[in-house]
């Protein structure tokens, strides 16, 4: 206990020591900190923006195969089961295996009267959770929920070019569509999405699934799609156990349809794909800012070697009164350590405000990521640990210049 | 206690392209726990030398070298930095002051590596000892800005701060007035009578070199007894 008061102390005086060192040498520790910071600034901000920019890849990507990990499953027959059957039975499977999130997925067609005329426009029939497995971005309204499905008349989410050709009218009056066909229905707009490009020009929309099965055909036929074909499904699934799940998933799926039909089950999003697509990007990200970091600390050492030189005679003082050569070196370290923290700190805030400003959010994603990162946490503490890394080791050499010293030589320096 | 017992003590300096120096030889001495010892001697015969040696600062090239009982030969790394910081109060000639810090750092500094109670009262204990050496109002004002006795007496305030039990002070009033002098001397005696503490003076000043127990001269690099020498065993 009493070595343990002892070690405190002995540790509390030789922080009181570097601070007081710290900040009676403020103007040469400024100079020597300024390169920390702005290397550790460098390290933060590229590591944050390139988390920014990876989320933005990461985003589009899920857009389009679903987030890690998401499943499709296609059930294939001679005789086509009855749709209503395999919507229970995916949706048993679902529960079975914890799944909280699984839609069904078709393509499909629908006869939009316009006021210049009627357009045959691409649909996708989905379930709600197809808007969080697919990270759907909605700039008007709002995406599906459950009570969408209770409603009369259909519900429909729409492109901007849709929304364009129907002249922009606010979703809070409720704007409706009329769908052309035999016994033809009215459509209300909830949602729309942004548009995904300069070439995004064509209206689109997507419908709920089981809405989608009783509207008209385009054309009058008076069956509808999903009457032929059957979707497919997707389901969004824990990324570390993803090929027994889905196994489990297609094996009790397949056997509650029946005989005679088979269900087959793949990954589709990115991170499916073997390697990290995002590797090259972040090993080249990583590479540059250990090469600035590196610069920085070679700066730092540089000028810490030269004030211990002009320092050793006060360090001679000191071990007259009694400052033992490890106390010298833990505060010299000490004071190399606590400086480039404090320029970590410094260099830290200004890559978060350099990430976060408007500018840069439009350089990495347009503005378009739903999951903006704040901050990477990790940028941060990348940042802040490589400063204390870099001040431990660039103290280590004029530690070392401090203790080699004879007291004697010291004063006499 | 003998707190300084030194045998045929000899400091020798190799000097680059030169003949070694031999600065100290032959020096005899023992210091007893509460005895004032003053040393007079010409500029280079080697005073401050000598002083370092016995503050642990420097090591002797020949003979045997005893402090508080320890082989100063023997007595190396952290043990001989604690020591020296704990028993020893060392006055520089040239006061050896930090630049850049307050009067109440500097004598604030011993206190850093105490430890314990003396580390967390230090400035208390710093400003009561800068109050007895006559600069309780000059506390805050760094060496830069004194003048060359206060700096004298901030040194001398820094070496007792710790209460060591051996002095030593080379040419503690030089800088200062008659009047200064002899009240800091009195002051320093004050202070090692307190706690028995030897104390070893160098001086100049034939009256300061009189408030001294016994006197000794250095004189080609040995230690001779001045004016009344000392019977054996008297010290003990
Ligand atoms: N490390 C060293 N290298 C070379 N010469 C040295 C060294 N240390 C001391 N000397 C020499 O030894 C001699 C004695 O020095 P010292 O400082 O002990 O003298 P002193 O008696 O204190 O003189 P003063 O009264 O002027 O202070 C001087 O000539 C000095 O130049
Ligand atoms: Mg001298």
């Amino acid at each position: 206990m009493n070595a343990l008061a002892r070690l405190g102390t002995g540790f509390v005086s030789a922080v009181v020591e570097a601070m007081e060192e710290l900040r009676i040498h403020r103007g040469r520790v400024l100079l020597s900190l300024v390169g920390v910071a702005v290397a550790v600034c460098a390290l933060a901000t590229v590591v944050g923006a390139g988390a920014v920019a990876e989320q933005g890849v990461r985003e589009s990507s899920e857009r389009g195969g679903g987030r890690a990990a998401t499943a499709t499953f296609n059930v294939n027959a001679a005789t086509p089961p009855d749709p209503v059957q395999v919507g229970t039975a995916w949706n048993e499977v679902l529960e079975r295996y914890g799944v909280a999130y699984g839609t069904r997925l078709s393509y499909g067609e629908m006869l939009v009267q316009f006021t210049d005329g009627a357009v045959t426009v691409p649909v996708q029939a989905v379930d709600p959770a197809y808007g969080i497995i697919h990270r759907v971005r909605v700039s008007e309204g709002a995406w599906f929920d459950e009570t969408d499905a209770e409603r009369l008349a259909p519900a429909v989410v729409i492109s901007e070019a849709f929304w364009d050709r129907l002249g922009r009218p606010p979703l809070a009056t409720h704007p409706t569509v009329e769908l052309l066909g035999e016994g033809g229905r009215t459509a209300v707009v909830v949602g729309v999405t942004p548009r995904n490009g300069e070439w995004d020009t064509e209206p689109s929309a997507f419908i709920l699934a089981d809405a989608y099965a009783s509207l008209p055909v385009p054309g009058g036929t008076g069956s509808s799609m999903m009457g032929s074909l059957l979707p497919s499904f997707e389901a969004w699934i824990d990324q570390n156990q993803a090929d027994p799940i889905i196994e489990a998933i297609r094996r009790d799926f397949a056997a509650a349809l029946g005989d005679g039909v088979q269900v087959d089950g793949f990954r589709t999003d990115y991170a499916a794909f073997g390697e990290d697509p995002l590797l090259f990007v972040k090993l080249l990200v990583i590479g540059v800012a250990v090469i600035i970091l590196l610069l920085g600390a070679l700066g730092l050492v540089n000028i810490a070697l030269v004030t211990v030189r002009t320092r050793i005679r006060e360090i001679g003082i000191r071990r007259t009164f009694g400052a033992t050569a490890g106390r010298v070196f833990f505060a010299v370290m000490m004071e190399s350590v606590v400086g480039t923290f404090v320029a970590g700190v410094v260099g830290v805030g200004v890559a978060i405000l350099i990430v976060r400003s408007p500018l840069m959010s439009m350089l990495l994603g347009g503005g378009e990521l739903e999951d903006l990162p704040g901050f990477p946490i990790e940028a941060a503490v990348i940042g802040l640990g490589s400063a204390v890394l870099v001040g431990a080791l660039a103290g280590l050499l004029p530690a070392f210049a401090a203790i080699r010293v004879r007291v004697i030589d010291a004063i006499r320096f | 206690m003998r707190l300084v017992e030194a045998v045929d003590v000899g400091r020798t300096v190799q000097i680059p392209d030169a003949e070694p120096l031999t600065i100290l030889r032959g020096v005899e001495l023992t210091v007893e726990a509460g005895e004032r010892v003053s040393i007079v001697g010409r500029s280079g015969s080697g005073k401050s030398t000598l002083l370092n040696l016995l503050g642990l600062i420097d090591s002797p090239t020949e003979g045997e070298l005893r402090i508080l009982g320890e082989d100063a030969a023997r007595l190396r790394g952290a043990r001989r930095d604690r020591m020296r910081g704990q028993e020893i109060g060392f006055v520089f000639q040239q006061f050896n002051l930090l630049p850049g810090r307050t009067a109440l750092e500097n004598v604030q500094t011993p206190l850093l590596y105490a430890g314990g109670a003396s580390f967390w009262r230090r400035e208390r204990i710093a400003r009561e000892m800068l109050g007895r050496v006559g600069l309780g109002e000059r506390t805050d004002a760094k060496p830069e800005r004194l003048s060359g006795g206060e700096q004298q007496r901030v040194a001398i305030a820094r070496a007792l701060v710790r209460r060591p039990r051996l002095i030593l002070a080379d040419e503690p009033t030089g800088a200062l007035d008659l009047e200064t002098g002899s009240t800091v001397m009195e002051l320093i005696e004050e202070v090692a009578a307190e706690t028995d503490a030897a104390l070893v003076t160098i001086t100049h000043d034939p009256a300061i070199a009189r408030r001294a127990d016994r006197h000794l001269r250095l004189s080609e690099g040995r230690l001779v007894p001045l004016d009344e020498p000392v019977p054996a065993g008297s010290a003990a």
